[in-house]
């Protein structure tokens, strides 16, 4: 059996880093919050650094709930999205020009969104992590953690449920 | 409620840099209820396709009218933060349309508030989304 030749990495990297780019910078309110996204593999973690327009308590200096709303969900639609795109991408079932050229899949609608506000957001960079527990044809269930010094000390936590874009089979 | 304490209210939540970075306005505010409105904007957008609202943009709406209608109320001594909130989304919000959302503090104890809210576009019929929270009660 002839062995698959494996792509060379920077090839690779090149075309998960211009799917990754196009799906995040497509969507105006993730360039709003000043979201980006760490790609490790198929591993993102959203970071979104301190601005004082994110503030909700001045006197405080505390992020505002809506803020981290607005985060979580970010991370758990771009983190579904970019599951749901992985294996087309890797197969090359998608074509890079296209998504380049702004032609991105449809990303999910949220059904329903639950926040968990665990302790106040300080004035720091916050990070967050998606976990798609369930993905199925039409829906899919997703759980978001977001801390900020510290990995172990979540100061937000969300599920959502999501609605997901019809694969067209053509 | 009076008007010095609305006058109050209105300039508290311009002071919020987040609310005026999203282009959030009050309404109006009685005891424990509260109205705002978001202005539709393209930055704003969750979907560039259709130029639908993004979802983050309607739970900032959402947890500020709420936590403000919790804050409203006539046993609330002070400021207030989110413990918890759920948001159903029903439909996409029109684009172009602004989104004005109607926050009700239906119960209070001495530490806890529980606020509901409903969002619309111009279509008062068939609401946007709905939200349901708990909050904090400050004591002074």
């Amino acid at each position: 059996m002839a062995m698959k030749r494996l792509e060379p990495v920077q090839v690779v990297k090149q075309r998960r880093d211009a799917a990754l780019s196009a799906l995040v910078h497509g969507v105006p309110y993730v360039q709003f919050l000043g979201i980006e996204f760490d790609r490790r593999g198929d591993e993102l973690t959203a970071v979104m650094p301190f601005d004082q327009g994110l503030i909700g308590n001045p006197m405080l200096q505390a992020l505002h709930g809506g803020a981290i709303a607005g985060f979580l969900e970010v991370t758990a639609v771009i983190g579904l999205a970019w599951s749901a795109l992985w294996e087309d991408l890797e197969n090359g079932a998608l074509d890079i020009e296209d998504i380049s050229g702004g032609k991105m899949p449809r990303l999910p609608k949220t059904i329903d969104f639950n926040v968990d506000y665990l302790r106040s957001g300080l004035p720091r960079d916050s990070y967050a992590r998606a976990r798609v527990n369930r993905s199925g044809r039409r829906y899919a269930s997703v759980h978001v953690e977001a801390w900020q010094d510290q990995r172990a000390r979540l100061f937000a936590q969300a599920t959502g449920h999501f609605l997901m874009p019809p694969r067209d089979n053509g | 409620m009076d008007s010095a304490k609305i006058k109050m209210a209105e300039q508290f939540i311009n002071l919020v840099p987040h609310c005026k970075a999203l282009g959030m306005k009050l309404t109006l505010i009685e005891d424990g209820v509260a109205e705002m409105e978001l202005v539709y904007a393209d930055k704003l957008v969750g979907d560039p396709e259709t130029g639908v609202l993004h979802g983050g943009a309607i739970s900032a709406l959402m947890d500020t009218c709420c936590g403000t209608a919790a804050m409203s109320h006539p046993s609330s001594p002070a400021g207030t933060a989110t413990i918890d909130l759920r948001i159903d989304y029903m439909r996409a919000a029109t684009p172009g349309q602004n989104v004005t959302t109607r926050a009700e503090c239906y119960h209070i104890t001495r530490s806890v508030a529980f606020v509901r809210a409903t969002a619309y576009d111009d279509d008062r019929d068939r609401p946007v989304a709905t939200a349901t929270g708990a909050f904090t009660v400050e004591r002074k």
